[in-house]
């Protein structure tokens, strides 16, 4: 692997800028003649606009211009777009409701935005903002996606009645009802999947620069995904044309899916922008990111799993009820449908799966993905029915996984997924013995001793990763391509440039990306820099979530360094007149295999841009694109086994143990790795236990609004983890490589609750698992 | 933030002076309660007179038992005093458990009774020492100080200069944090002395900070944590919130008063 390469444990490059505060991020940014941005936000969770009186507000000092919704439809801009089109089961198209950046007859969450001050300085845009006087006539709202089923709910949108969006299912729903009506034992569960808040470090921002001399617009922004940014302003917003349109995502401090959209504010600032005649900034403060950030699951189920007389498992059928928000976000659609029911057949032969979906308009913040998106939903009720199934047949949950588990690669799921590799044995025997699952009948009872209570509960998920094959999901209703692309150059003395469409938002690309080219061509990763999140640099790309950098963005990193391989052999064959098959790559050396012939990497780079002697024929330069789609979604799987204590005079749950052994296929730098475990198991933990978005459900105002009432997980709430891996590659990309993002929140969550309800002995008990539920849940019992 | 005047008192004398002098002012001590409310627009006022200068206002003083506490002592200062924590362990553990560092060596002791935030976790203390408190006009008992969430015995003009007590014979404070604010849901400070015992809670009332008189009479003839099991403070006199019921509370603040009596018997 060499010391920088493939599988080394190497430190992160970009670390040393972000823990001494010099990351430069869109607030960091400043343009000659800059103003700044405040909206005025609906303080209504529902209300009709009847008027906008901005005439105060234009008069206050500072103020450079208010402007509202009307005038942005009559420039022409465009209403925000959900990219990927479901179709309800009885045909019809969902039902998107119109989403304008600046809403003007009428507002559907508290955060809404309905108009932008600019002006010379923050303070001076927010009390303008303050004075713009919107006339509302307040409408009853709806926060909970069964009310806003229900008949007689608000309606929200005009063109959803009953407020639906899709009524949508997959798998053969005759099959699995006739499988349960003649099953042995059915296991029935209600769950509940929390709402949560993504809580990027970084809140949102745009800075949006219009240059009227060149018609050009350039926007800083917190993406995810510049270049889907900009293909989707400029065709469907009408900002500008691509080649007019320029979008920088710099430094970027986490995303965790929510940063992938393209909202109102970055639409609006460059806007605001050619018609103010200024560079606008907006930079989120926190309230507002918890109002208006896309949130995150928010499902109802009811899911029922049956078993033959043998305990093998006959049929899945899950019924869920999904709110998608006041608006469709950018892929809202798509993840309760493709990226969750089509994942339940978990790590087990299931002859028979059946999932309803509905989603509805509810008067709340658009919900989209969120790290896991979907999957986290999928696992959450699946291994927490697969355990509960194992308490109701008197059989140990691992077992009753074990007798069910998928053992032949690759595994047609009924349900569209077709599984790449895997050995799902290997990592619940490696969580077992890691987490001494024979020894814990010892330690509840020393706990009894002690007046605590003791439970142990696992959860052996699986995920797709490696978002996605572009053709298949075309078909699914996408309407884009998920491949990635990436340019390697290598400059005349050597050091080396990876373009990427790929974007770090704290995944460590500008390390992992450039251990690949050490590990090819024996450079260190010094003299390697990663270029990634600028439109005008990096040709297209699709950007980073779904755990796709690895499987999809390296995989199109190695195609190009496959290609600027080839062209240094013929190169150096050229010049050390042997035969191309002879020559390797080795430490930095070009070589004739077996002799002494040499030449420097250095050498042949310089020979390719001084071109005094190339081969006949050969184009001088030493630089490649190439764009990988993947063949298929890859399938990371593995197995969470936690241990809690349970105080029951208070409730309080404490983590005694956590073991995870993930399944990521190859490893590029085990350490990043680790470091993305820990993250999403903290962010897994964090939805099982502590954190929840709640809304009035009579105002519609968010009652979370702040770390006051919001619980994020914090170092003390989290236990020293156990984290280990098992191998087996992914036979769909160059790498191997699976994806390792966001495991952590899918797995953790139902090895939590499996825990706690094991420790409590009822399992009546929704997350987050906090203190007054277990209490209220122990005192139920 | 709204716009703001900034003044820096030298003086008690000053600060009541310049207070006198500004339209809409506010006193400023650590501004953890305060510049956040104001960051979010909900407090605007046009003066903010800072207390953090006055030199008279700092410092812990222990004399025997006699314990003074100036109104402009941090929370960090308090929890860590040597003196402090040989005659009275208990408050220093509860000023430790205040917030985060950042909050405990910003944070004043004066500012949070002024405050009499209802999860706030001082104003336990201060009931169950009997504490007095000083201020710029007159001293009053910690008993008539705090009048309900929120709102305190002290005239807009008036500021808290320092807090008294006696060191009790042994003391306890037990706290169950809000998950999320990780105030106070339930805190008891339990207080033994010659005089019997007193038992302040914060967190859970519905009114803020009351004593729980039926527990202080069961422990003055019992001091153990059975000496609670058959009593129960009223859920329906209880706050009520998407943390806690008012029966959790209840039965936190049971809980709590259990913890810190039989940490110390
Ligand atoms: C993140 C965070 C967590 C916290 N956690 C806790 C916790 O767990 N437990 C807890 O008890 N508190 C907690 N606090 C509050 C903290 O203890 C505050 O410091 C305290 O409530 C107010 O003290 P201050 O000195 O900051 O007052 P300021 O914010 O400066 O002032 C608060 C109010 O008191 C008035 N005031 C200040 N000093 C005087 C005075 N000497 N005389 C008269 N009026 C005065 C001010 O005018 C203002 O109205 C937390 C605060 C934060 C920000």
């Amino acid at each position: 692997m060499g010391i920088e390469g493939i599988g080394a444990r190497v430190a992160r490059k970009e670390d040393k800028r972000f823990i001494t505060g010099k990351g430069r991020y869109t607030d960091d940014m400043s343009v000659p003649g800059m103003k700044h941005a405040a909206f005025v936000r609906s303080p209504h969770a529902h209300a009709v606009i009847k008027g906008i009186d901005t005439s105060e507000a234009k008069k206050m000092p500072g103020v450079i211009g208010v402007l509202a919704g009307a005038e942005m439809k009559t420039d022409g801009i465009g209403s925000l777009i959900c990219g990927w089109m479901i179709h309800s089961k009885d045909g019809s198209p969902m039902n998107m409701g119109d989403w304008r950046p600046l809403a003007e007859t009428k507002v559907r969450y508290v955060g809404d935005a309905v108009a932008i001050v600019v002006a010379d300085t923050k303070a001076q845009a927010r009390d303008a903002a303050e004075a713009v006087k919107v006339d509302y006539e307040v409408l009853p709202a709806v926060t909970s996606a069964v009310d806003a089923l229900k008949p007689g709910a608000p309606q929200i949108h005009d063109n959803a009645p009953g407020n639906q969006i899709y009524d949508w299912e997959i798998g053969d729903l005759d099959a699995v009802d006739k499988a349960i009506a003649s099953a042995a034992h059915v296991t029935t569960l209600d769950i509940v999947n929390n709402r949560l808040v993504p809580n990027a470090m970084e809140p949102r921002a745009a800075l949006g620069v219009y240059d009227e001399a060149e018609d050009h617009y350039t926007c800083w922004t917190t993406s995810q995904n510049p270049h889907v940014a900009r293909l989707v302003m400029s065709a469907f917003y009408n900002v500008a044309p691509e080649n007019k349109l320029r979008v920088i995502a710099p430094d970027v401090g986490g995303g965790f899916g929510s940063k992938i959209y393209i909202y109102p504010e970055e639409i609006t600032c460059l806007w605001a922008s050619k018609k103010t005649g200024v560079p606008v900034k907006w930079v989120a403060d926190r309230t507002e990111s918890f109002l208006t950030d896309a949130h995150g699951r928010d499902h109802v189920t009811t899911i029922k799993m049956a078993f033959d007389a043998d305990n093998k498992i006959t049929a899945l059928k899950a019924d869920t009820i999904a709110n998608l928000g006041a608006y469709m976000s950018l892929f809202s659609s798509v993840v309760p449908t493709y990226l969750h029911a089509i994942l339940y057949s978990g790590q087990y032969v299931i002859p028979a799966i059946h999932c309803n979906m509905r989603t509805a308009y509810t008067n709340t913040v658009p919900v989209d993905a969120y790290r896991g998106a979907g999957r986290p939903e999928t696992t959450y009720a699946l291994e927490r029915v697969v355990e509960t199934a194992a308490r109701e047949l008197g059989v140990s949950p691992a077992e009753l996984r074990r007798k069910n588990f998928i053992r032949e690669w690759p595994y047609q799921t009924p349900v569209i997924l077709q599984y790449d590799s895997g050995d799902y044995e290997a990592s619940l025997d490696a969580a077992m013995k890691a987490a001494d699952y024979d020894g814990f009948p010892e330690r509840k009872a020393e706990a009894e001793s002690r007046g605590k209570k003791r439970g142990i509960g696992m959860s052996c998920y699986i995920e797709a990763c490696g978002i996605a094959p572009s053709q298949a999901i075309g078909s699914l209703g996408a309407g884009v391509g998920l491949w990635e692309s990436a340019e390697i150059r290598v400059n005349a003395v050597g050091t080396v440039e990876i373009l990427t469409g790929s974007h770090s938002h704290g995944q460590g690309h500008e390390t992992t990306f450039a251990q690949l080219v050490s590990d090819r061509f024996g450079v260190p990763i010094d003299s390697v820099s990663v270029v990634h999140g600028d439109t005008d640099k990096v040709q297209m790309g699709m950007g980073t979530y779904g755990s796709r950098s690895g499987p999809v963005g390296m995989s199109a990193v190695v195609k190009a360094l496959d290609k600027v391989e080839k062209k240094a052999k013929m190169i150096a064959a050229h010049l050390l007149e042997a035969d191309e098959s002879d020559i390797v790559i080795e430490n930095g050396q070009v070589k004739v295999a077996g002799t002494d012939k040499a030449l420097g990497w250095h050498e042949v780079a310089l020979n390719a841009y001084t071109a005094h002697n190339l081969p006949a024929d050969m184009e001088p330069g030493l630089k490649e694109t190439a764009f990988f789609d993947p063949a298929n979604f890859s399938f990371p799987a593995g197995c969470h086994i936690c241990e809690v204590e349970v105080d029951p005079d208070t409730g309080k749950v404490e983590i005694v143990q956590f073991v995870a052994s993930d399944d990521f296929g190859n490893i590029i730098n085990p350490m990043i790795v680790e470091g993305q475990v820990h993250g999403g198991l903290a962010q897994g933990i964090g939805q099982a236990l502590l954190e929840n978005a709640s809304y009035d459900p009579e105002t519609g105002q968010l009652l979370t609004a702040s770390y006051m009432d919001y619980t994020m997980p914090r170092a003390d709430d989290l236990p020293s983890y156990h984290v280990s891996n098992t191998v087996t590659p992914s036979p769909l990309n160059p790498l191997g490589i699976k994806g390792c993002g966001e495991a952590g929140a899918i797995g953790s969550p139902p090895a939590l609750i499996n825990a706690i309800t094991d420790a409590i002995g009822n399992n009546n008990l929704n997350m987050p698992a906090t203190p007054q539920r277990v209490w209220a849940a122990i005192n139920a019992a | 933030m709204y716009e703001t005047h900034y003044h820096r008192a030298g003086s008690v004398d000053e600060a009541t002076k310049l207070m006198a002098d500004a339209e809409g002012g506010k006193y400023v001590a650590g501004g953890q309660t305060l510049i956040p409310t104001m960051k979010q627009r909900l407090a605007a006022p046009d003066s903010l007179i800072d207390l953090r200068h006055i030199a008279d206002l700092k410092g812990v003083t222990v004399n025997g038992k006699d314990v003074r506490i100036g109104a402009g002592t941090p929370h960090a200062e308090v929890a860590g005093s040597t003196q402090l924590q040989a005659v009275c362990p208990g408050i220093c553990y509860l000023a430790g458990h205040i917030g985060d560092p950042h909050v405990r060596h910003m944070g004043t002791i004066g500012g949070s009774i002024a405050n009499n935030d209802p999860a706030a976790d001082y104003p336990s203390a201060m009931l169950a020492l009997d504490a007095t408190i000083h201020t710029s006009k007159r001293e009053i008992s910690a008993g008539d100080f705090f009048i309900g969430m929120f709102e305190t015995a002290l005239e807009e003009d008036e500021i808290v200069t320092a807090v008294s007590f006696t060191a009790p014979d042994k003391c306890a404070y037990s706290k169950f944090p809000n998950p999320a604010s990780r105030y106070a849901m339930a805190g008891v400070f339990v207080a033994k002395s010659g005089d019997g015992v007193r038992v302040g809670v914060t967190g859970a009332g519905m009114d803020g900070v009351f004593r729980w008189e039926e527990a202080e009479a069961a422990l003055a003839s019992d001091f153990s944590a059975a000496a609670l099991d058959g009593l129960s403070v009223n859920a329906g006199d209880m706050l009520e919130d998407m943390h806690g019921s008012s029966e959790y509370r209840a039965n936190l603040v049971k809980v709590m008063a259990k913890r810190a009596v039989a940490a110390i018997s």
